[in-house]
């Protein structure tokens, strides 16, 4: 019986796990579904705006906890909108910068913002230095929250899922719902067309560009809840983050979380019957399937070409 | 033709056949003055020594190598404050390896074939060494090797200053099961060689040795942050410890996973092989407090040679740095270089190799070693539990342990 309870409670857990694991997936893959599924751009720098976020995250936690010690518990949620701005500007430069010089020559710009990441990682460690570095986190994200004596829920995992919500469904009404989505939605759609009935594209890519980074830098923050943050740390995420996207089908954001709860699912519950690693590759393998077999990803837009 | 260019070509010539005599003047000299401390045409003259540096500076990997760069450095600075070796200032160059292994392997040739240095104290990880070593024995170089890794290597080439997996492993899993009245063993580490071989060893050692069980084995990629099933087979499985050999940013994620799923050291032991004290600025005291981790040194082992040492080393890098295993075997290298070469009385690879065995260091930090036949040192075990702090206090300490690089029954 104890055996049976112990079961239940492996269980619960193990379905959050899922849940949390899937909510991370997406809210990486949020930034560059906007920025890859919208603009077409492929932003191989995508990780280092989360890295800006995660020492974002960390200056901001050694001031607080420098200066105005009292204000620790509290400081997390400014850190957020922070990164958000701090990231979202840089992507501003970066756009005005370089890649509003590349469109049309997708190759080119996979190129340049490869470099740029690499210029990124070199920057974070002349300043931050090699060694990867903890922000410090308020007690109340940290450990877990138990409903019942078997089960612990991670704190971090239910902030995280509180986190993820709030970015999608406000990414949603903005891109659904609001003028200037209304305005990205048809330049994405076909942008001679958009310049001609007055939308001004250079406009619209700026600012999708730079808020793609800046819900790239939130994630960022984020996970400085779950992970480390060090120089690299981006480039762990960005192969998940670009599986996420294609997987789902590029323009499609439906796609996106679609795909996300996926693999998501799918490997969580293989890592805990198999071990990590063939998780891993299974899951990757299965990708690789099912995307051959449907090149355009799990949902796609049907347009006239 | 053009009357520039008349002009120029006797005005270049004359400048190649001067550097041509300037090389010669140079080749001529060294030759000169090749006694018989040097007989195999080394970089070594009659007021210095050159030597080589080969870690990370840059890429995933200078997180960890750091560390040894400033060690050796160290090492290096009061070498030469103190007079030098056999008379003559070390001059160090340093080369970048990049944290990729055929970088390693083009800058070791060009350190041994063009910068003809002495010897070279370099590499992190198994595959960068593994990476130089053919380059190492066809040019008869001399590596110092500074982390703890897998073992079964043993090269004429190299000095291996870090514990190989018998020390680190054995005596932590005895202490472990005496401590602790262990019986079940959780074996899980990230997915390359150091842990797959390591396990291997610990797994024979718990089921022949130690009568033990091992009730899980697994391994995750690099790099992987998400440990949420992991924590879950944990709590299923109810092992009496968990014996971690989890690495890099990896090792961050685990160790705040498992704090958050409610797995603390109130209510699950663990026994780490892979966290020093460069591992913990990321991880976090608050995360780890109460776990073992298990090294043959610590920045706060408590001896006269360690205090000076992590006095020096601070007031060198800054009070805020600190002292892992692998920087403290970094800082062995020179110091053990310097000991067979004036025992040889020579820089010459093969009479510095000659001599090498049966080197004692007494002013090592981590208290006493000596190089064995096998090129390995004798050294300690240590066990440490990890405050919240972030230090960590040494709560067993092994006899002196003779290195077995290829152990019989473990492989």
């Amino acid at each position: 019986m104890e055996w049976l309870s112990d079961f239940g409670a492996i269980a619960v857990m193990q379905g959050f796990n899922g849940l949390s694991v899937f909510c991370v997936l997406l809210l990486m893959a949020l930034g560059l579904a906007i920025i890859f599924g919208q603009m077409g751009v492929i932003n191989m720098a995508h990780g280092e705006f989360l890295t800006v976020g995660a020492y974002t995250t960390y200056v901001i936690s050694s001031l607080t906890l420098h200066y105005v010690p009292a204000m620790q518990p509290y400081y997390f949620f400014f850190a957020i909108v922070a990164s958000f701005f701090i990231a979202g500007a840089l992507g501003w430069l970066v756009e005005w910068a370089m890649i509003s010089k590349l469109y049309h020559r997708p190759l080119d710009t996979l190129l340049a913002t490869w470099g740029l990441s690499l210029v990124m990682q070199q920057a974070f460690r002349s300043i931050f230095g090699a060694r990867e570095v903890g922000a410090e986190m308020p007690e109340w994200i940290m450990g877990s929250w138990a409903p019942t004596a078997a089960v612990d829920i991670p704190k971090n995992g239910l902030f995280v899922m509180g986190l993820t919500f709030l970015c999608t469904a406000t990414i949603f009404l903005m891109l659904y719902r609001s003028r200037w989505g209304l305005q990205v939605r048809a330049t994405m759609q076909n942008r001679v067309m958009s310049r001609a009935v007055g939308i001004n594209t250079k406009k619209v890519d700026r600012m999708t560009f730079a808020l793609g980074c800046g819900v790239a830098g939130v994630a960022g923050a984020a996970f400085t809840t779950i992970g480390s943050t060090g120089p690299t740390a981006g480039s762990l995420y960005i192969v998940d983050t670009f599986l996420t996207v294609v997987f789902g089908g590029a323009a499609s954001l439906v796609g996106t979380i679609a795909s996300a709860f996926t693999i998501a699912q799918a490997q969580s519950i293989m890592e805990f019957f198999l071990s990590g690693s063939m998780a891993k590759v299974l899951t990757l393998s299965a990708v690789i399937l099912i995307l051959m077999l449907r090149p355009q990803g799990l949902f796609s837009i049907k347009v006239r070409k | 033709m053009d009357s520039r260019l008349t002009s120029f070509l006797p005005r270049r010539l004359a400048l190649g056949a001067a550097a041509l005599s300037l090389l010669a003047a140079s080749v001529f000299s060294q030759v000169a003055l090749a006694d018989e401390a040097n007989t195999t045409g080394l970089a070594v003259t009659d007021t210095t020594v050159t030597v080589g540096q080969l870690h990370s500076a840059t890429g995933t990997m200078a997180i960890s190598e750091t560390g040894a760069i400033q060690a050796e450095r160290l090492a290096i600075d009061q070498i030469n404050a103190s007079g030098g070796i056999l008379g003559r200032q070390i001059k160090v160059i340093q080369e970048d390896g990049a944290s990729d292994w055929p970088t390693f392997a083009e800058k070791a040739k060009k350190l041994l074939e063009s910068d003809k240095v002495a010897t070279v104290f370099g590499c992190w990880t198994s595959a960068s060494r593994k990476a130089v070593l053919p380059i190492f024995e066809k040019d008869n170089g001399l590596l110092y090797y500074p982390t703890f890794y897998e073992g079964l290597e043993q090269s004429k080439n190299v000095i291996y200053t870090g514990q190989e997996a018998t020390q680190q492993i054995l005596a932590s899993l005895d202490w472990i099961a005496k401590e602790k009245g262990a019986k079940t063993f959780y074996l899980l580490g990230s997915d390359y060689i150091w842990p797959r071989t390591s396990m291997k060893i610990a797994r024979k050692h718990i089921e022949n040795v130690l009568h033990g069980t091992v009730v899980g084995e697994e391994y995750y990629p690099l790099g992987n942050t998400q440990f949420g099933s992991l924590t879950n087979k944990i709590k299923l499985k109810k092992p009496d410890v968990v014996f971690a050999a989890v690495v890099g940013g990896s090792n961050v994620a685990f160790y705040k996973q498992l704090k958050a799923a409610g797995i603390t050291s109130d209510k699950q032991t663990l026994l780490t092989l892979s966290v020093t004290e460069d591992e913990m600025l990321g991880i976090g005291g608050e995360n780890m407090k109460g776990f073992y981790s298990s090294m043959k040194y610590f920045q706060t082992l408590d001896n006269p040679n360690n205090k000076k040492f992590v006095e020096e080393f601070k007031a060198k890098y800054g009070k805020d740095s600190v002292i892992g295993d692998v920087t403290q075997a970094g800082y062995l290298g020179p110091w053990l270089w310097k000991a067979a070469v004036e025992k040889a009385g020579s820089f010459d690879v093969d009479k510095v190799v000659a001599a090498s065995p049966g080197i004692e260091l007494t002013t090592a930090p981590e208290g006493y070693v000596k190089v064995h036949e096998n090129h390995h040192l004798w050294s300690k075990a240590r066990i440490a539990e990890i405050q919240a702090d972030g230090t960590f206090k040494v709560v067993h300490e092994s006899e002196l342990i003779e290195p077995n690089p290829f152990p019989k029954g473990y492989q």
